[in-house]
This record gives structure tokens, C-alpha cells and sequence, in this order.
């Protein structure tokens, strides 16, 4: 994820305490797919599209291992950081900035109301998350 | 400060893959050099032989192209050999003057192929057969010459003759010996190779002896004379003679070397422990290894130490032997030959080309040679790395794994006669040909590179021995699926078996200890180790460990089985499988008020609701007000039961009594595996105790006790193990039995593979012939099951975080009311 754009809105989702260590939560999104926030080791706070590249399993429900989390469907292995499949498989899921301030979590306003598709083409660029 | 600096001098396999294992474990460490005689980067030697006899090109066959050397950083100079090792200012010199200082050096020097010492060796189209320059010139020769002769019937030897013939030469293989490949085959395996060899056009010489080679006034070689006087033309002599390690340079450097740079377990040298060897070159404990499986597990333990980890030794490889020639099935592994103290079990048909020797000392399978039908080669190869005793399958051992009902879905076991279009994988569909290209394509060894890479086997794994006859026939002899011990996940060195005895012994109480003690190398572990720490943990320390939800897998964290949609399934526990009409109302209530779509009548005797929201779950649950079925769970699932004595005229014991008091008795119990319990009351057994963990069976003068069954991925009938007379031995034997189990399985082994391991006898003795040793057991599981929560209904003891149910809703500030937060 890049620096965000000037005048960025967010929107507080919850506080770190709030999602269980080396666990995650599900933040609805009003077009329909969750955003899965994670925390893992050291407090480190992820987001990504809760829905897994290869059979869209959902990855808040998943083992969180490191910087990692392991679906549970298939057990595909999904990077925290940026929604990518752990080699040899392929693909990806979109990822979400996440603010962390006094222990309150913040998402971006935009990201959160945005339709998936859009969301989709601005976050995984190329072909790889249409596989 | 600068890195320190590592040279390797060698870029074959075995340092290449040293170098792999490297940077996997520390990827900045070092400042890294590498020297290759050879003007390629890495490639796969082993795959030489399909590249003469054209069935694969040089390009298919490099393992680490040239932008991986530049990718990790590393200096790589090719075509230049050293030449010497100055110990003393630990710097390495080639010939035409490059230097090198090393921190640490890798020496993977390989071997050199053993010329005759004979008069002509010298000639030109005398060669050897090692490397691509060697394959280079035999595909060169085969286009202009005629004759061609192979001295040395040994693997290399008649994968080169078979090579050369394949590309229309006129090829004799010389061989010294009263048989071929008299290292890997028996007499009489050995004839039989040597017919069908025969019977595709090469010539064999057996038993003589080359006195010299003759050249013409060109000076290539022309003929080969033998001690008798008799000549045969030649055209190219191609020397498969044997190789010797590699051990010039580091003799020349004062290093110890005995047929060998003589290293210890952890692949240091012996000389001097900056300097390790790797591979071909290394001798360890006087052995050394020409095959590809132990020079990788030999890699695995140096990168290990050069990575400052310090764990991991080196004890020495099992090796097996395949041919690479297209269409002949031979393997061979371990002391074939017998001798004092080993018996032989043979099968021989010569009419259809199928021999097979298995020889077996005291209990165990020591060797196996086979030719002409091969499939179970690795079966036996893994029966005798593990040295698990065969005595109670001995009868079966000759016909092999599908002979014990263990041969893979679809009856499928012969990976060689599948077509590249035959499904392997039923769950994951994976085809022969998707492995056999992936195997080829991406340089993969084992079976666990093949898994990730293609996912073959990966899920229920009842294919696993199919794709490992796919590995071994697609890489050849150099294959080996595992090393001896096998470690619990890539996360660690340590067996299921260490594991477990570590957290005995040391008391250890959570995973952060176990990590920590045992050296992970993972910071938190994956998804496989941590939910098998988490169930040892607890089962060896109850009441003592604490249970960790965050490594469970999630249905064991939300209490209900995930669908493929993300909803889950509810299966409330109906003990014994009885249920009741006020019962079923308020399933049918819930399933109306929570709109769920599916309701199924499940194999055990319950039913399960499909299709529930996470966020009903909790509701759900309430409303039902029946006891979690632990459908869920790898814990007791159910105790499937027949009406018995109660009502049926046949019935001799009420079994849905006994089966009610033995659910009671172990419901909220965790396993290594799903446990699931069976009573019948009668020998027609309608409850099918037959395919169960426990199958109880009422007999008119009691009841009869089998374990050890299963009806899942492979159906195995469960072994009689005592007869009881009153249902408090019932509770008894049977708790004592799942206890055992509880505290000696590993994670993820159902009862009869646990049983398979540890072997009936052993069972026997601790339940039946130790009274006092049973009732501890006993005890043992009524404690440890002592105040255990119902995770539907008491919540904070059984540690279910609610937060999972209830979605987070947050809500976007809008443009008027919101700027960026302070």
C-alpha cells in the first residue's frame, strides 16, 4: 500500500484489544464482502478482503501465523502485508490501509464503502488476481 | 562490519543445494562465492542419462539458472577450478589466479569418474560419464560413428549404453563381474536385466577383462582388446567403471581424507571445522554416498550449522536403487543380498519377467531387490527406513501394500501403467501427467516439494504412495521420500515422537516453551505444528497446560464445521444415538426460526443442521439445549448404537445403555484424531462396531472388545482385543485403550495407524496384561475429563472468544461531520 491520497477520511473500527492475539475480526462492508482485520505478533494490524484467492474461504477464520494467516478451507497460506498467496501458489486478495492510533484501529473511509470491483482493480493490478 | 564469507568450492547438487538450505534459514549471513569447474550453472545430474537417450534437452535439466545466483547476491565463477586451499590465510586459488578469502568454506568437489588404467586411455572417443560435456560428446559420436563400448555394467554404464543405442549406435557393455549391477541386484535379478537389455539390441560381455584400448593413425580409438586376445570394434569407449570422490584438492590442503574428505556428523572435516564438505566428496562414517537423497539431507544439517543454528546431525542415509531406463521396473534397497541371520522370501516368474526377493532379519525387512513389477518398492523402502516390525503382516509382505487393503483410492497402484491423463488425486484432481511435468519442470526430489507444487496428496493423503511411485519412477534411484526421522512440519527438526517426549520430560506447559526449547525456526509456527502442539500440551499436563484457542483450527475455535461458503454446520449430540420427540421439536423450531437450509440425518446416528450464519451460532445453540456434538472437533465424536436387548429379538445385551454410559462417560474428550466409539448387542452387529475406533459387541455371555477400526479414506476392520463380561469393564477397557491413545498418538493419527505403529502386542500389554497399569489409565482420562465445559454452554471455561460472532459495523463519518483524526 502506498502513501494515502492528501485528504484521506477514516473511519474507527475498533481497538486493538478488541480482536483476539494472533486472531482477527470481521468489519462489514455495506457492498457485501467483509474486511478481515488482523492482529498479529507484536500487535502488528493488518486488513485484507476477507475472502481467500483460491476458493474464497474466509481468511478472518483462518490461523494467523506470524505475518501470515492460513485459510481455512485449503489451508493456502495468504501474507498479512499485501494479500499474497505464499509460493508456489498464486494469486492474491486486496489489502486495506490500516491506521493504528492510542490503540484505536482506522480504515479508510473510502476503502470501506468502495465496490469490490473497484476494489479489486486498484489493489491487485495485472492478471494475477483474476486466477 | 562486513559479512562474514562463505566460498564454496563445487557448483553441483549437493553445495548448491547446501547454499539453498542457506539462505532459506539466514539469507544475509554470509558474503557468498562460488566456484564451478564446469562452464554451467547448476543442473540436475541425475537427469543426464534421459537427456542422452533424448527424452530431455540440457536446457530442462538446470536447476538454478544464472539470474538466481544474481538474485541472491551470490559471485559465481564458471569453468574455473581451484586448485588450492591456503588454510592459513583461508583463502582459495584457482589456476589462472582468482583468490578467494574465506570465513567458511563448503568443499562439494563431487567424485571423478575411475578410468582403466590400460594402454590407449588416453585415445580419442575415450570418455567418461559424468557430466554434460561427457553427454555432449556421446550425442556428438552417435551421429558419425558406428560402435560404440560401455566398460561397466553398473547403473551408469547401462544407462549410457541404453542412451547411446537409443541413438543408433552398436553399443556392447563390457562388464568385469559374473552379473550386471551386481552392487543393486542379486544373481538372479541381475540375469534377468541382462536378457531384456538384450532384447532391445545391446551386446554383453560379462566376465572380461579389457587389457587395451587400440587407436587408428588419427588417433581415435578403434577396437578394445581383451586379456584373451579377442578385439571388438570401437568407435567410442565410454568408462563406467566406477567413480572415486573427488579429494585432490582438499588432500593437497592437509585435509584427512579415507576414500573421502572425512567429515563428522555435522559435515564438518575432521582437519579443520571452518571447512565442510558436502555430497559425493565427503566421507561420513566411512561411507561415502553417490545418490541424491542423502547428499540433500546431508545439505539440510551443514546449512543448518553454517547458519549458526547449531541443531541437526547427521547419522547416515538409507539408499535405493532405480534404473533409469524406459521400461524396465528394478529397484533394490538395503542388504539384498541376506546372509547369516536373514531369511529370503522370494517369488520368481520367470515367464512373465517378475522376480522378487524380500529378506527379512529377526522381525524386520532388511532389503528388497525386485524386477519386472516394482510398485511396492516404496512401500518396502519405507518399511525399512522405519524398521517397523512385519512379523504380524509377514504372511502379506510379498504381495505388497494393496495386499493389506492400503493401496489407494480407486484400487490404483500402479503408477507406471496410469496414463498421463489418470487422475492421481481424487480431491484434488491432479493428474500423472500435472506431476510427472511439475517433477521434470521444476527440479522437485520429494514428495513434499511435489505436494505444494502441484497439491497432490495434499489433503486426504490416501494417494501419497501413488505420487511417491511417480516420484521415485519420474527422478530414478536417486529418490528417497524421507529421511528417517521425519520431522513434525518444515518448522522444525523434531519428530511428532521428540516432541512428545520433550514436553514429559521437561515439563513443558505452552508453545512459546516448546518453540523455544526444541529450536523452531518459525517465530509463531504454521498451521500444522501448532494445533499438534497445542493437543500435546494439553493431554500430557491437564488442568496444568492451557488450552490455546488461537492454535486450533477454526472449527474447533467456533465450535461448528466451516462449509465451503463460510456458514457451518450444527450437529447437537443425541447420546447413543436416541433422541426424543420434545428433542426433535426444538430442532425443528430452530431450524425454522434461523431459516436453515439443510437438515441431515448424519452416519452417527445424529443430525446435523447445514447452513447456520456465525452469528446465529450462539443462538443456536441456546436454543437447541442439547450438549455439543463435538462433530466439530478432533475429539469423541459419536457412539452409534443399535436398539439391543431392549427391543429386538435377537438382541443379547442392551446396547444403547452401554453406548449411552461409554459417550457419558468420555463426551468432551480431545484426541489426536476424531474418535468414535460403537455398540452392538448382538454378533449381527447393526451398529457396525466393525469400522470403528472402538467397536463393542454383546454376546450372550457379554461383550466383545475390538479396536483399532476405520470407515474412512481406507477401510480397515478393527482387531479383536478382548472379551469383557460387565459393562464396567466396558468402561474400563475401552477408556483405558482411548487413554493410551491419547497420550501416544500423534497429532492427526487415527487409532489404527497409531495401533499399526506401536503394534497389537504392544496394546495388548499395557491394557490386558498390566491390571494395574489399565486401571491408571483409566483414571487418568476421568481426570483429566474432570470439570470439562460444554463449549455451547459455558463459554469463558471453555475459552470460546464470543467476539467472533458478532461482525464489527463501523460507520464512515460523512463529508460534514468529519476530518482526518487528531
Amino acid at each position: 500500500m502506498n502513501a494515502p491520497a492528501p485528504h484521506v477520511i477514516w473511519t474507527a473500527v475498533c481497538a486493538v484489544a478488541d480482536i483476539p492475539a494472533l486472531g482477527a475480526r470481521r468489519v462489514r462492508r455495506p457492498d457485501g464482502i467483509d474486511i478481515a482485520v488482523f492482529r498479529a505478533e507484536a500487535d502488528r494490524i493488518y486488513a485484507l478482503l476477507d475472502r481467500c484467492p483460491h476458493k474464497g474461504g474466509p481468511l478472518s477464520q483462518g490461523i494467523v501465523l506470524g505475518d501470515a494467516v492460513a485459510c481455512p478451507l485449503h489451508n493456502w497460506t495468504i501474507r498479512l502485508e499485501d494479500g499474497h498467496a505464499r509460493e508456489p501458489d498464486k494469486g492474491c486478495t486486496p489489502s486495506f490501509a490500516v491506521k493504528v492510533e492510542d490503540g484505536q484501529v482506522w480504515l479508510r473511509s473510502d476503502q470501506l464503502l468502495a465496490p469490490l470491483a473497484e476494489i479489486a482493480a486498484a489493489h491487485c493490478p495485472g492478471a494475477s488476481c483474476a486466477d | 562490519m562486513s559479512k562474514p564469507r562463505l566460498v564454496l568450492v563445487g557448483n553441483g547438487m549437493a553445495g548448491v543445494r547446501t547454499l539453498e538450505e542457506l539462505l532459506k534459514l539466514a539469507p544475509e549471513l554470509y558474503d557468498i562465492t562460488v566456484f564451478g569447474a564446469e562452464p554451467h550453472p547448476n543442473y540436475n545430474r541425475i537427469l543426464l542419462s534421459p537427456v542422452l537417450a533424448g527424452e530431455q534437452t540440457i536446457e530442462q535439466i538446470i536447476l538454478n539458472p544464472l539470474e538466481w545466483y544474481a538474485e541472491h547476491g551470490i559471485t559465481l565463477h564458471l569453468g574455473k577450478a581451484v586448485t588450492q586451499i591456503d588454510r592459513v590465510k583461508r583463502v582459495v586459488r584457482t589456476a589462472d589466479g582468482i583468490e578467494a578469502p574465506y570465513d567458511r568454506l563448503l568443499l562439494a568437489t563431487g567424485s571423478l569418474p575411475f578410468i582403466l588404467p590400460v594402454p590407449g586411455k588416453e585415445l580419442q572417443g575415450v570418455i567418461a560419464y559424468r557430466d554434460i560435456a561427457d553427454t555432449e560428446t556421446m550425442i556428438e559420436a552417435a551421429k558419425t560413428h558406428k560402435h560404440a563400448v560401455v566398460i561397466g555394467g553398473g547403473l551408469l554404464g547401462l544407462e549410457a549404453a541404453n542412451g547411446l543405442k537409443l541413438r543408433g549406435m552398436d553399443v556392447t557393455v563390457v562388464h568385469i563381474m559374473p552379473w550386471l549391477m551386481e552392487r543393486q541386484l542379486d544373481e538372479v535379478a541381475g540375469k534377468l536385466l541382462q536378457k531384456s537389455l538384450e532384447d532391445r539390441g545391446l551386446k554383453f560381455l560379462i566376465g572380461a577383462q579389457t587389457q587395451a584400448l587400440l587407436g587408428n593413425e588419427a588417433g581415435r580409438v578403434r577396437a578394445v582388446q581383451f586379456k584373451d586376445g579377442t578385439e571388438i570394434p570401437a568407435d567410442l569407449v565410454v568408462m563406467a567403471a566406477g567413480i572415486r570422490p573427488n579429494t585432490a584438492l582438499a588432500e593437497s590442503a592437509g585435509i584427512h581424507c579415507n576414500r573421502g574428505i572425512v567429515v563428522s556428523d555435522t559435515l564438518q572435516t575432521v582437519t579443520d571445522p571452518r571447512i565442510y564438505a558436502v555430497g559425493e566428496c565427503a566421507a561420513h562414517r566411512g561411507i561415502a554416498y553417490g545418490l541424491v537423497a542423502p547428499l540433500f539431507e546431508q545439505a539440510k544439517v551443514a546449512a543448518n550449522h553454517l547458519a549458526r543454528f547449531g541443531i541437526g546431525r547427521y547419522t547416515g542415509s538409507q539408499v535405493s536403487t532405480k534404473l533409469k531406463v524406459t521400461g524396465i521396473d528394478l529397484f533394490s534397497a538395503g542388504n539384498f543380498m541376506g546372509g547369516e541371520g536373514c531369511e529370503d522370501i522370494v517369488l520368481s516368474d520367470p515367464f512373465s519377467g517378475v522376480y522378487k526377493r524380500l529378506v527379512v532379519k529377526g522381525d524386520q525387512l532388511v532389503g528388497a531387490c525386485l524386477y519386472g513389477d516394482t510398485v511396492d518398492g516404496a512401500w518396502y523402502f519405507k518399511l525399512l527406513r522405519e524398521g517397523r516390525k512385519v512379523s504380524d503382516i509377514r504372511d502379506k509382505l510379498m504381495f505388497g501394500e494393496s495386499a493389506l487393503g492400503d493401496a489407494g483410492h480407486q484400487g490404483q497402484s500402479k503408477a507406471m501403467l496410469m496414463a498421463d491423463s489418470d487422475e492421481v488425486c481424487g480431491c484434488n484432481g491432479v493428474c500423472k501427467g500435472t506431476i510427472v511435468k511439475a517433477i521434470k519442470d521444476k527440479g522437485l526430489f520429494t514428495l513434499e516439494d511435489v505436494r505444494k507444487h502441484t497439491k497432490a496428496s495434499a489433503s486426504c493423503g490416501s494417494c501419497t504412495g501413488l505420487v511417491e511411485q511417480i516420484l521415485m519412477f519420474t527422478v530414478g534411484g536417486d529418490f528417497s521420500s524421507a529421511p528417517k526421522k521425519k520431522a513434525m512440519c518444515g518448522c522444525t527438526d523434531a519428530s511428532h515422537q521428540e516432541v512428545r517426549d520433550a514436553i514429559r520430560e521437561q515439563h513443558l506447559l505452552s508453545i512459546p516453551e516448546v518453540m523455544s526449547r526444541l529450536g523452531w525456526r518459525t517465530p509463531a509456527g504454521c498451521s500444522s505444528c501448532r494445533p499438534a502442539l497445542n493437543y500435546y500440551l494439553i493431554s500430557t499436563w491437564p488442568h496444568e497446560a492451557k488450552d490455546d484457542p488461537q492454535s486450533r483450527f477454526i472449527n474447533e475455535r467456533s465450535h461448528a464445521n466451516i462449509q465451503k461458503d463460510g456458514t457451518y454446520s450444527v450437529v447437537p449430540r443425541m447420546w447413543g444415538g436416541e433422541t426424543s420427540a420434545a428433542e426433535l421439536r426444538r430442532i425443528a423450531d430452530v431450524v425454522d426460526k434461523y431459516r436453515i437450509p439443510t437438515v441431515k440425518v448424519t452416519g452417527g446416528q445424529r443430525i446435523d443442521l447445514l447452513g447456520v450464519k456465525k452469528e446465529d451460532l450462539q443462538a443456536v445453540w441456546r436454543d437447541l439445549a442439547m450438549p455439543s456434538g463435538h462433530a466439530y472437533a478432533k475429539a469423541l465424536r459419536t457412539v452409534k448404537t443399535c436398539v439391543g436387548s431392549e427391543w429386538c429379538r435377537f438382541g443379547t445385551q442392551d446396547s444403547t445403555t452401554m453406548g449411552k454410559m461409554l459417550e457419558r462417560a468420555t463426551w468432551r474428550m480431545y484426541a489426536p484424531h476424531k474418535v468414535k466409539f460403537a455398540v452392538s448387542g448382538c454378533p449381527r452387529n447393526c451398529a457396525e462396531a466393525g469400522i470403528k475406533d472402538v467397536g463393542i459387541i454383546g454376546v450372550d455371555s457379554g461383550w466383545e472388545m475390538y479396536v483399532a477400526g476405520n470407515g474412512g479414506i481406507k477401510t480397515e476392520v478393527a482387531q479383536f482385543l478382548v472379551k469383557l463380561k460387565t459393562q464396567e469393564e466396558v468402561l474400563e477397557y475401552t477408556g483405558a485403550f482411548i487413554q493410551l491413545y491419547r497420550e501416544e498418538g500423534w497429532y492427526l493419527e487415527r487409532t489404527v495407524h497409531y495401533v499399526a505403529r506401536v503394534g497389537m502386542d504392544y496394546v495388548k500389554r499395557r491394557i490386558l496384561d498390566d491390571a494395574e497399569g489399565r486401571k491408571a489409565l483409566w483414571e487418568r482420562l476421568q481426570f483429566a475429563l474432570q470439570g470439562e465445559p460444554d463449549p455451547w454452554v459455558e463459554f469463558d471455561k471453555a475459552q470460546v472468544d464470543t467476539r467472533q460472532f458478532i461482525p464489527l459495523v463501523p460507520i464512515p463519518p460523512t463529508e460534514a461531520t468529519q476530518g482526518e483524526p487528531a
